[in-house]
């Protein structure tokens, strides 16, 4: 048996502070499973997080998306992906998440919070990475924090399907969603 | 609010035309109503011509768009839509990730001379105008034996078709004017 270096896995407290999204350096998107063989990749363009830290420990990560900055490779799909069949963005211009709890060991973390899409919100939680903090070339401090999780997207009333010929469906209801952020200091 | 009628039957005598009429008398006070009456005018959807469509399918798109909700009545041919019912819906939905018709109201009845009143017609209708992007109403109203109830008001309301439609107008009311505090 490998010996599991002890001080790797204890739990670490993230930096005491506000950190601020660096909206160009991150990212969140989403994949899926199309047509049953291919992963199909989008992402948002419009989105902005914060992370609180206090002196006392308390921590908490709330970010927020436009979903109608969806961007995908045709105009079209991304109009039907706006449409009530999915996003409804007429009608629900923000996705949201609140974390509960922020669990940093070593480089990995663990996040677990309240995802909010159309209305409808449900318990998540994701794993990812922690990185930082590290000070840049302007000398503001970054920290790194990167999340993947896996949702039913029928649980947020994104339902739309089509049957397939031979069987099975043109969408997956189970989507990945990846999020990776820089935040600096505020 | 202005509420655009559209019959899928182009039939002179139409039931579901009537259909709309009956409909319209159930709308409330301040409620307009107009049925459109250029389906005959539609030519077969033609991709080529996307972008330069002919008159009679601006005149049904600016329809549409100056309507704040649309009501659809569509008789059932071979246990489907109507195939030029169809085709207009076809040409409205270009350019797709803009049309007229993308978050608008709509919902869906049918009357037909048979025992089943048109489901599989509404239900395909439905299916179409989700796929364009519309905000459909998730109900039908199946109106069998058309040619013995549309035209008889006492027999719509004991059919219970009249206690449908009411139900069937009331959602639709209601998501315009959800959509119209949206836009305010």
């Amino acid at each position: 048996m490998t010996a599991i270096n002890q001080q790797d896995t204890q739990q670490q407290e993230l930096p005491v502070g506000t950190w601020k999204l660096d909206p160009i350096h991150s990212s969140a998107g989403f994949a899926v499973k199309h047509m049953v063989v291919a992963t199909f990749r989008g992402r948002f363009e419009d989105f902005d997080a914060t992370l609180e830290v206090g002196a006392g420990g308390e921590q908490k990560l709330v970010g927020t998306v436009d979903p109608k900055s969806i961007v995908v490779k045709d105009e079209n799909l991304a109009g039907h992906l706006q449409s009530p069949d999915f996003f409804d963005t007429e009608r629900y211009d923000e996705i949201r998440f609140e974390s509960t709890s922020i669990r940093v060991e070593g480089d990995e973390a663990v996040l677990e919070g309240a995802l909010t899409i159309k209305g409808n919100t449900n318990p998540v939680s994701a794993r990812g990475a922690y990185v930082g903090p590290h000070e840049d070339i302007a000398g503001s401090t970054k920290i790194g924090l990167s999340f993947e999780t896996v949702v039913d997207r029928t649980l947020y009333g994104l339902n739309w399907n089509a049957p397939l010929p031979k069987g099975g469906f043109a969408l997956s209801n189970e989507v990945t969603l990846v999020v990776e952020l820089e935040l600096a200091k505020a | 609010m202005r509420v655009l009628g559209i019959s899928g039957s182009l039939s002179r005598d139409s039931h579901n035309t009537e259909l709309l009429r009956a409909a319209a008398s159930l709308l409330p006070s301040g409620v307009e109503f107009e049925i459109y009456d250029g389906l005959k005018d539609i030519p077969p959807f033609d991709e080529d011509h996307e972008g330069d469509a002919p008159q009679s399918v601006h005149r049904l798109r600016e329809e549409i768009g100056a309507a704040d909700a649309v009501l659809i009545a569509t008789p059932e041919y071979n246990h489907s839509i109507p195939g030029h019912l169809k085709n207009a819906l076809d040409w409205v939905s270009r350019p797709y990730a803009t049309n007229t018709l993308r978050n608008k109201p709509v919902a869906v009845m049918g009357a037909s001379t048979g025992m089943f009143g048109a489901v599989w017609a509404q239900a395909e209708t439905r299916k179409v105008l989700s796929a364009i992007g519309a905000r459909v109403v998730d109900r039908e109203i199946p109106v069998p034996t058309a040619d013995e109830i549309v035209r008889d008001r006492d027999k719509l309301e004991s059919s219970g078709t009249h206690s449908l439609m009411v139900g069937l107008l009331a959602e639709l009311i209601d998501l315009t004017r959800e959509r119209e505090q949206i836009a305010a």
